[in-house]
C-alpha cells in the first residue's frame, strides 16, 4: 500500500469525511479543526497530485480497483490537477477566515452544520473534477449543489432564503439536463467513461441523439455555471449568502462548472465533427460578448457592493466562455488562466468585503448589507481592507501587474490569431465598464466624507491575513507566470491536441 | 548591484523610508531629499558608460513565455532618467517650501506616491521591451492619482476622474492592443534599432498601427486625448510641475519617440505618418490658441505643454535625422523651462495667493526674482536665446527643412508667434502695469526660500543648456544609426 | 429500428410528456410547493429515460444461467437507485427551504414575497 498511489481517491475522501464526523462532534470550534484539517489535507493531495502529473503525465486511479471503463475512473491530467490546486487552496484560505466571520452571521449552534456542509461542498467541487466518469460527475454536482443551497441559505437576510430556493430550483433543472443529456450518450455508447466515451463517439456522431445529448449538457452546465442570460440565480445568492460562502463559491462553484463544460467539449466532443453541425462556439462567442457588455454594464448600477461584485462575476465568466470558444490553445490558455486568475482576485475580494460589513457592524449587532452610503469615507477607517479591494479590482479591470493582465494578453492574442479584430475592441471596450465600477467604489470609500468622525479601525488580523495572501497572489501571478500560464498552456495544448 | 538596479531600487526603498518617517516631518523630508540625491548620483554614473557606448541590461524575470521585465539603457531613456532625476532633487526642495507653505494634508502619502512615481518614470526610462513600458506606463497614471486628486475635493474628484479615463481609456483601448499586435505579429516587443516589425507589412496596416500607438499613448497629450492634462492642474503645483510638466508628459512622448524610433524604425514608416504630422501641428496651434485665451495661469502652462508635447511628436513624425535630435533636445529644454514656469506660478499661489493672469498686475516689483525666471521660461518656451529651447527648435526645423516639409516649417514659426502672444502678456503685466488697488493692502514679498531657491535653479539650467547643451546633444546624436 | 407505431415509442413519449409537463410547472405556478411537485415530476421523467432502454423483452435478470439467454441491462437500474437519492434528498431539502419561507415572510407564493422584499426595500430607500 502506497500513499502515493492513492492520492486521487484521498483528494475526494478526505474532505468527505470530515462532513460526517463535524456533525457527528456537534461541536463548532471541533467542526472547525475537523474540516479545516480535511481541506489541508485535500490542499497538500491537491499540490502531490500536481507535481504527480508533472512528472507522469495522466494519472488513472481505478476506484475499487475495477478497470476502466466498467469501474469508476479518478483521472487527472494537468487541466484537473490545475482545478483541483484552485479549489483546495480557496478553501484552506477561506475556512480559516471564516471562523470569525460566522461567529457574528450564522447561529452559534448551526456552526457545526455550516462546516460539515462546507465539507461536503468542497468534497463535491474535487469530485467533479477529479472523477472520469460521467454519472459521477452527475453524483458530485448534486453533493456539491445540494450543500451550497444550505450554506446560502445560512445568511443572515431572510431574502438568503429565497435566493436558496430559487438556487436550487434553477440547479436541479441545470443537474437534470446534464443528466437526461449523459443518459442520451449512455445510450448511444453504451459507457459513462469520458476517454471510451470519446472513443466511441466517432462511430455515432452524426447521430441525432448525441446532437441533443451535446445541447442538453451545454445548456445544463451552463446553467451551473452562470453564463448570460442563465445566470439570474447568482446575483442574489452571492449577495446573500454568509461572506465566506460567498468568496469560496466565486472562486470555485462557477469554475468547477467551467471546467465540466471544457472537459466535454474538448475531451469528450473534440475529436467528432459534432460542432460543424451544431453552431454552439458561436453562440457562446455571442453569449460571452452578451455577459462582459450587459452584465458589467449592470454592476456600476449596483447599490450592494456584494451584488456590484456579483454581477462582475458573470461579466467575468464570459470572458472564459469567450476563449473556450475560439478553439485555439490560445483561446484555451485565456479561459483556463482566467479561471484561476479571476478566482483568486474575486476569492480576495468578497473576503475583504466579509471583513468590511464586520466592520460596519454595530458592536454585537448583525453586519449590515454593505451598500454605497454606509460605505462613505470608509478607506480611512479600514485603508487595508479598501486598498486591497482596489488591488483585486485591478485585476478584474486587467492592468498589467495583476492577474487578470495576463488573462487578457491571452484572450487578445486569440482574438488576433483568429482574426477577429473587431473582437479585441470588444474585450477591450469591456474593460473600460470593469473601470467604472471598480472606481465607483474608489470614489465612494476615498473621497466621500464619511457621515460620522471614525478613527482607524481595520478588520482583525484574522480576518485581514488570508485575505491579503490572495490579493498577494493576484499581483505575483501577474509577474511570475510560470505556474498559472504554464499549467493553463499546457493543458491547452493537450486538450487541443485531443481535438485536432 | 548594478547602477541600473540601484537606480531602479532607489526611489522604490526611498518610499518606504519615507512611509517609516511619517510621524517626523524632518526626517521624511531629509529622506526625500536624500533619495533623491543618491538618485541622481547614480543616474549619473551611468551616463558616461552610455556615452562610451554601453548598454547596461538587467533581466527581471519572465512574464509571460519570451516576454520579460527587463531593462536596458540607449540614449534617449538616459536622457529622461536623468532630467527626471535631477529635477527630482530641485523638486523636492520646492514640495517642501510649497507643501508647508500652503498646511496641505496628507503630505507623508504625497511623498510617498511622489517617490513611487520617479520610481515608474525611471522603470519606462529604461525599459526594455514594449511589455514592461507598458507595465510601468499603466503603473505611473495609477501612482500619479492620489496625487492629482490630493485636495480630496469634489473639484479633484472630478479632475482625477477625466485623468484617469482618459489615460487608462487610451491606454487600453490603444496601446494595449498595439503592444499586443506587435507580439502577435514580430514574435519580439524588444526595442532594437531600426524597428522590429516584419519588413513588407501592407501601408494601411501600419497607419493603423501607428495610429493605435499614437493615441494609446495618451499621456503625449495628441488631441483630442488632451483633455487630462488640464483637468489634472487640479493637483499641488509641485505635481504639475514634476509630473505635468517632466516625468508624466515626458513619458509619454519619450514612448512616443521611442515606439517610432525602436519599433517601427524610420525607414518603415516612411511615408505613412503625414497624418501624425498633420494632426500635431494641428494640436501644436489649436492648444495655444487656447492658451491664449486660458486666464488661470496654470491651465494657460498645461495648454502651452500640450501644444509643446506635439513638438516632439511632429519632430519624430518627420523621420528627419535631424528632427529626431531636436526632439531628444526639447524633451530635455520643455522640461527645464517648463517646471521654471510650474514654479513661479506656484511660488506667485503662496506668496501672493493668486491664480489667474489678470491678477497679476505688478507683481514684478513684489517677486521679481520669481518674474525674472518666469521670463526665462518664457523664452525658453518661446524658443528665443540665450534658453534652451532655441536649440532644439533650431534642430527641429532643420530637420523640417532637410524633409521640404515647408507646412511644417510654418506651423512653428506660428506657434511661435502665438507662444509669445501668451507669454510676454504675462511679464508686461508683471512689471509695467501697477499693482491694483487690491494688491496693494495685501502685503507680501517673495516665496519662501525653498521655493525660491528651486526656482533660481531651473532657471539658471535653463540658461546651462543653451550654453552647454553637449551632453544631450551627444546622447541625442546616439540615437541614429552611425552611418 | 423500424417504423414502429406509437406503441414502439411508448415509453419515450411517456418520458418527454413527463418532461415537459414537469419543466412547464416549475416554469408556470408561483407556489413554491407546487414548484417543487413539477420538478420531481421533472426528475422523474429522467429515471423512465434511464430505465425503460435497458429492460430488453423476454430478458431477465443478468444471472448467468444456462437456461436464458437475454439479459437486461442492471447498470442503469443502478444509476437511477442514485438519482432517486439525488432527487429526493433535493425535494426534501426544498420543502425544508418552503417551510423556512413560510416561516419568515408568511406565504409561499411567489408573488407575495417578492412583494414584501420590495416593500422592505422601498422603506430602506425612503429612509436613507
Amino acid at each position: 500500500m502506497n500513499l502515493v498511489e492513492h492520492l486521487p481517491a484521498l483528494q475526494v475522501v478526505l474532505p468527505l469525511l470530515s462532513a460526517p464526523l463535524a456533525v457527528l462532534l456537534r461541536h463548532g470550534g471541533i467542526a472547525f479543526a475537523v474540516v479545516t484539517a480535511g481541506a489541508w489535507a485535500a490542499f497538500a493531495t491537491a499540490i502531490g497530485l500536481w507535481l504527480q502529473v508533472g512528472e507522469v503525465g495522466v494519472i488513472s486511479y481505478h476506484i475499487g480497483s475495477w478497470a476502466p471503463p466498467w469501474g469508476i475512473e479518478y483521472r487527472v491530467d494537468r487541466l484537473a490537477s490545475f482545478v483541483l490546486l484552485l479549489v483546495a487552496g480557496t478553501a484552506a484560505i477561506v475556512l480559516p477566515w471564516s471562523r470569525a466571520s460566522i461567529e457574528r452571521e450564522i447561529p452559534r449552534e448551526l456552526h457545526y452544520l455550516y462546516y460539515a456542509m462546507f465539507g461536503l461542498c468542497l468534497a463535491g467541487l474535487l469530485g467533479i473534477t477529479i472523477t472520469g466518469d460521467a454519472f459521477n460527475i452527475f453524483v458530485f454536482l448534486e453533493i456539491s449543489s445540494l450543500a451550497t443551497y444550505v450554506l446560502i441559505a445560512l445568511g443572515r437576510d431572510r431574502r438568503a432564503l429565497t435566493a436558496a430556493y430559487r438556487y436550487l430550483i434553477m440547479g436541479t433543472i441545470g443537474a437534470t439536463f446534464y443528466v437526461i443529456g449523459v443518459g442520451f450518450l449512455y445510450l448511444m455508447t453504451g459507457t459513462l467513461n469520458l476517454v471510451d466515451m470519446a472513443e466511441r463517439l466517432r462511430d455515432v456522431e452524426s447521430s441525432r441523439p448525441v446532437l441533443v445529448a451535446l445541447a442538453f449538457i451545454t445548456v445544463g452546465v451552463s446553467l451551473k455555471l452562470a453564463l448570460f442570460p442563465l445566470h439570474q440565480w447568482l446575483p442574489n445568492a452571492y449577495t446573500y449568502a454568509p461572506s465566506a460562502v460567498t468568496a469560496f463559491l466565486a472562486a470555485t462553484a462557477t469554475k468547477v462548472s467551467i471546467y465540466v463544460l471544457i472537459r466535454f467539449w474538448f475531451s469528450v466532443f473534440g475529436e467528432t465533427l459534432i460542432f460543424e453541425r451544431l453552431p454552439l462556439p458561436e453562440i457562446l462567442l455571442l453569449l460571452s460578448l452578451a455577459a462582459m457588455f450587459a452584465a458589467s454594464f449592470i454592476a456600476i448600477f449596483q447599490d450592494n457592493l456584494k451584488r456590484l461584485f456579483a454581477y462582475s462575476s458573470v461579466g467575468q465568466i464570459g470572458y472564459i466562455t469567450l476563449g473556450m470558444s475560439f478553439d485555439s490553445v490560445s483561446g484555451l490558455t485565456a479561459a483556463i488562466v482566467h479561471l484561476f486568475n479571476h478566482g483568486i482576485a474575486k476569492a480576495a475580494i468578497f473576503l475583504l468585503i466579509g471583513g468590511l460589513v464586520l466592520g460596519l457592524a454595530k458592536p454585537g449587532g448583525a453586519p449590515p448589507a454593505p451598500t454605497f452610503d454606509r460605505l462613505a469615507g470608509l478607506a480611512r477607517r479600514m485603508p487595508l481592507t479598501c486598498f486591497g479591494i482596489v488591488i483585486a479590482g485591478l485585476s478584474l479591470i486587467g492592468v498589467p501587474g495583476t492577474a487578470g493582465f495576463i488573462s487578457k494578453w491571452y484572450l487578445i492574442l486569440a482574438a488576433m490569431e483568429a482574426g477577429q479584430f473587431w473582437l479585441v475592441g470588444a474585450i477591450l471596450l469591456s474593460s473600460l465598464l470593469a473601470i467604472a465600477y471598480v472606481w465607483r467604489f474608489v470614489e465612494v470609500a476615498y473621497f466621500r466624507p464619511a457621515p460620522e468622525a471614525a478613527g482607524r479601525q481595520e478588520a482583525s488580523l484574522g480576518l485581514l491575513l488570508p485575505a491579503w495572501l490572495l490579493v498577494i497572489a493576484t499581483l505575483w501571478f501577474g509577474l511570475d507566470t510560470s505556474f498559472s500560464v504554464g499549467s493553463a498552456a499546457e493543458a491547452a495544448r493537450f486538450l487541443v491536441k485531443v481535438g485536432g | 548591484m548594478t547602477a541600473l538596479s540601484l537606480a531602479l531600487a532607489i526611489p522604490l526603498l526611498g518610499a518606504i523610508g519615507i512611509a517609516l518617517a511619517g510621524r517626523r516631518p524632518n526626517l521624511r523630508e531629509g529622506v526625500t531629499l536624500a533619495t533623491a540625491g543618491l538618485l541622481f548620483a547614480t543616474v549619473l554614473r551611468l551616463l558616461d558608460p552610455v556615452l562610451a557606448g554601453e548598454r547596461p541590461q538587467l533581466t527581471l524575470f519572465e512574464i509571460l513565455p519570451g516576454l520579460s521585465i527587463a531593462f536596458r539603457i540607449e540614449p534617449l531613456g538616459m536622457l529622461f532618467g536623468l532630467v527626471a532625476s535631477g529635477l527630482w532633487i530641485v523638486n523636492s526642495v520646492y514640495s517642501i517650501g510649497y507643501m508647508r507653505g500652503n498646511d496641505e494634508q496628507h503630505q507623508t502619502r504625497f511623498y510617498v506616491c511622489f517617490a513611487l512615481s520617479l520610481a515608474a518614470a525611471l522603470a519606462i526610462a529604461f525599459a526594455a521591451n514594449l511589455l514592461t513600458l507598458f507595465l510601468f506606463y499603466e503603473a505611473l497614471t495609477l501612482l500619479t492619482y492620489p496625487l492629482v486628486t490630493h485636495a480630496g475635493s469634489d473639484k479633484a474628484r472630478a479632475g482625477g476622474r477625466t485623468y484617469l479615463a482618459i489615460l487608462m481609456g487610451t491606454s487600453i483601448l490603444f496601446l494595449l492592443p498595439a503592444v499586443i499586435y506587435v507580439w502577435h505579429v514580430a514574435g519580439t516587443t524588444d526595442f532594437t534599432a531600426g524597428g522590429i516589425l516584419p519588413a513588407g507589412m501592407d501601408s494601411g496596416t501600419l497607419t493603423l498601427l501607428l495610429a493605435l500607438f499614437m493615441f494609446g499613448i495618451g499621456k503625449a497629450a495628441l488631441m483630442p486625448f488632451h483633455r487630462w492634462l488640464p483637468a489634472a492642474m487640479v493637483a499641488p503645483t509641485p505635481v504639475s510641475a514634476l509630473l505635468h510638466a517632466v516625468a508624466v508628459v515626458k513619458a509619454g512622448v519619450f514612448s512616443v519617440v521611442k515606439v517610432i524610433v525602436y519599433v517601427f524604425g524610420l525607414d518603415q514608416l516612411a511615408g505613412a505618418t503625414d497624418w501624425l504630422v498633420a494632426i500635431s501641428g494641428f494640436t501644436i496651434v489649436a492648444a495655444s490658441v487656447v492658451a491664449l485665451n486660458a486666464d488661470n495661469l496654470k491651465r494657460r502652462l498645461a495648454y502651452s505643454t500640450v501644444s509643446q508635447l506635439s513638438y516632439v511628436i511632429l519632430a519624430a513624425a518627420i523621420l528627419a535625422p535631424l528632427s529626431i535630435i531636436g526632439a531628444a533636445l526639447h524633451i530635455a529644454a520643455h522640461a527645464f523651462g517648463k517646471i521654471t514656469l510650474f514654479f513661479a506660478a506656484g511660488a506667485i499661489y503662496t506668496a501672493a495667493h493668486k491664480t489667474e493672469v489678470s491678477q497679476l498686475d505688478g507683481i514684478g516689483r513684489r517677486m521679481p526674482w520669481t518674474m525674472v525666471a518666469f521670463g526665462i521660461g518664457a523664452l525658453s518656451m518661446i524658443g528665443l536665446p540665450p534658453a534652451a529651447g532655441f536649440i532644439s527648435k533650431w534642430y527641429l526645423i532643420s530637420g523640417a527643412m532637410s524633409q521640404e516639409a515647408w507646412a511644417v516649417v510654418v506651423v512653428m514659426l506660428l506657434s511661435t508667434l502665438l507662444s509669445a502672444a501668451y507669454f510676454l502678456p504675462v511679464l508686461w503685466r508683471a512689471f509695467f502695469r501697477p499693482l491694483s488697488a487690491e494688491a496693494q493692502q495685501h502685503c507680501h514679498g517673495e516665496a519662501p526660500l525653498p521655493m525660491l531657491l528651486a526656482l533660481t535653479c531651473t532657471a539658471a539650467g535653463t540658461l546651462a543648456l543653451f550654453f552647454f547643451p553637449d551632453a544631450p546633444l551627444a546622447l541625442a546624436r546616439q540615437l541614429l544609426p552611425t552611418p | 429500428m423500424s417504423s414502429g407505431g406509437v406503441l414502439e415509442h411508448f415509453t419515450y413519449i411517456v418520458t418527454v410528456f413527463l418532461m415537459v409537463a414537469g419543466l412547464y410547472v416549475v416554469i408556470a405556478r408561483g407556489n413554491l410547493i407546487k414548484k417543487l411537485v413539477g420538478l420531481s415530476v421533472f426528475q422523474t421523467s429522467v429515471y423512465l429515460l434511464y430505465i425503460a432502454p435497458g429492460k430488453l423483452i423476454g430478458g431477465t435478470a443478468p444471472i448467468l444461467s444456462p437456461h436464458y439467454t437475454v439479459y437486461s441491462n442492471p447498470l442503469p437500474h443502478v444509476l437511477i437507485l442514485t438519482a432517486i437519492v439525488v432527487g429526493v434528498a433535493t425535494l426534501a431539502l426544498g420543502l425544508a427551504l418552503a417551510v423556512r419561507i413560510k416561516e419568515t415572510y408568511g406565504s409561499i407564493e411567489e408573488d407575495e414575497i417578492t412583494a414584501a422584499d420590495n416593500a422592505v426595500q422601498d422603506a430602506e430607500d425612503a429612509r436613507s
